[in-house]
C-alpha cells in the first residue's frame, strides 16, 4: 500500500463526499483530491511520515486527508472536529474507502485538544486548519496545538500572506518551518476576503519539524 | 472508537478536573473489526501506551484477551502476544457506550463510533 501512485492516491480520493451545508465560520471547505494527495505523497515518499505511523488530523472535515494517509499505510489515523456533521461525514467517506478500521473520528474542540488528548502521542499531524479568517488566530491555535501532539512532523496549509507571521511563531515553539510548496487554493465564493478578489488564494504548504528529532527523520 | 484512543484521551479540559485520566468506559455495543497486522507498528507503540490503563479498558469492556495487567518482558519477539495486543488495541471497537471523568463523573457518549468530548460553555476550565 505505502507505494501508491499519487494518480492512483488521487483517483480514490477523487469523488470523497463534501460538506453539504458548509459553515461559514468554521471555514469548511474540503482539500481538493489533488492538493491532499500532493500533500500526503510528498509527507510520505520524501520523508517518510506516514507509512506505519500515528496520524492526527485537525478540523478533518470530510477526512480527506485522514483517509489518503490511511490509504498510504498509516497505521492509526485520528480525525478531530467540533461539527458532528463533518465527522458523520469522515466517518462515511472513511467506510466507503475501506479504512476505517484504521481511523478513529472524534468530536472534539481543538482548541482544547491538549487537554484532551496525550500530548506528543502522534508522530505525524498533517492539516487544513481554518486560515483564521473567521475567527482570528485560529490557523496559529490550530498550529500551537499540531505541534503539541505531533514528533515527527506537522503539515499544514496557511494563507502566503501569513508566511511571516506563521514562521516566527514556528521559531518561537522551537520547530523548524519549511515552506515545501506554494498552491493555488481555490475557494467557494463565499470565503472571499474581498469583495473584488479572485476566488483563488496563494497558500503555503508547510512542513515543521522538531530539531531534535531531525536525524532520525529518515529512519525506518 | 479503539482502545488506541482510549489509552490517549482525558477530561481535563472539564473545569476543577486535575487529572482526568483514565476515563472509564461503559460499552453497550462492542464490534470487532478487522484490521492489517503490522508488527513494527505494535512494538513501537506498546512503550508508548499507559499498559494498565490499557489492559484495564479491555478488561471493563470484557475482551481483555487473556492480557494481563503486567506486560510480558520479551513481548518484541513474541508474535502471538503482540498479535493479542493488536487486536485489543485495533480490532475492538466501542460503537456505543460512554466514557466516564474519574474525577466529575461527567459522561461524554461514544456513538455510532465517535466520542464526542464537546463541552458546554460553563464546563470549560
Ligand atoms: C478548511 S476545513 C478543512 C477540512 C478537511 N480537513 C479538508 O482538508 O478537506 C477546516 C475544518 O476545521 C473544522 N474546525 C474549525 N474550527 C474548529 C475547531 N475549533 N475545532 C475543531 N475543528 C474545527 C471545520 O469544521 C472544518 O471541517
Amino acid at each position: 500500500m505505502a507505494t501508491m501512485k499519487l494518480k492512483k492516491l488521487q483517483h480514490a480520493l477523487e469523488d470523497i463526499e463534501t460538506f453539504e451545508n458548509p459553515k461559514i465560520e468554521l471555514e469548511q471547505y474540503t482539500t481538493s483530491s489533488h492538493i491532499a494527495a500532493c500533500i500526503l505523497h510528498t509527507a510520505q515518499f520524501v520523508y517518510n511520515d506516514i507509512s506505519g505511523k500515528c496520524v492526527a488530523d485537525l478540523g478533518c472535515g470530510s477526512g480527506v486527508l485522514s483517509i489518503g494517509a490511511a490509504l498510504l499505510g498509516a497505521q492509526y489515523c485520528a480525525g478531530f472536529d467540533v461539527d458532528p456533521s463533518a465527522i458523520s461525514l469522515s466517518v462515511e467517506n472513511a467506510a466507503d474507502r475501506d479504512v476505517l478500521s484504521q481511523c478513529d473520528f472524534i468530536l472534539c474542540d481543538v482548541k482544547k485538544i491538549d487537554k484532551n488528548m496525550k500530548l506528543k502521542a502522534f508522530d505525524t499531524v498533517v492539516m487544513n486548519p481554518p486560515f483564521g479568517t473567521r475567527e482570528r488566530g485560529a490557523d496559529l491555535m490550530f498550529l500551537k496545538m499540531a505541534i503539541s501532539l505531533a514528533t515527527r512532523a506537522v503539515y499544514s496549509l496557511h494563507k502566503t500572506s501569513t508566511r511571516k507571521r506563521v514562521t516566527s511563531m514556528a521559531r518561537e515553539l522551537g520547530v523548524h518551518a519549511k515552506v515545501i510548496a506554494e498552491l493555488r487554493f481555490d475557494l467557494p465564493a463565499s470565503y472571499k476576503f474581498h469583495k473584488q478578489d479572485s476566488v483563488d488564494v496563494q497558500v503555503d504548504l508547510i512542513r515543521f519539524s522538531f530539531p531534535l528529532l531531525e536525524n532520525n527523520i529518515l529512519t525506518f | 472508537m479503539k482502545l488506541l484512543t482510549h489509552n490517549l484521551l482525558s477530561s481535563k479540559c472539564l473545569k476543577g478536573v486535575k487529572v482526568g485520566y483514565p476515563l472509564r468506559i461503559v460499552a453497550k455495543d462492542v464490534k470487532i473489526s478487522e484490521s492489517e497486522f503490522n508488527k513494527e507498528f505494535v512494538k513501537k507503540i506498546i512503550p508508548k501506551l499507559d499498559w494498565k490503563v490499557f489492559v484495564n479498558a479491555a478488561v471493563q469492556i470484557g475482551h481483555s484477551n487473556d492480557l494481563s495487567d503486567e506486560l510480558i518482558d520479551d513481548y518484541e519477539d513474541d508474535e502471538e502476544y503482540l498479535k493479542k495486543v493488536h487486536h485489543v488495541l485495533m480490532e475492538v471497537e466501542i460503537i456505543n457506550g460512554e466514557l466516564i471523568c474519574p474525577e466529575t463523573d461527567r459522561v461524554f457518549p461514544i456513538s455510532a463510533g465517535i466520542p464526542n468530548l464537546l463541552l458546554n460553555e460553563n464546563e470549560v476550565s
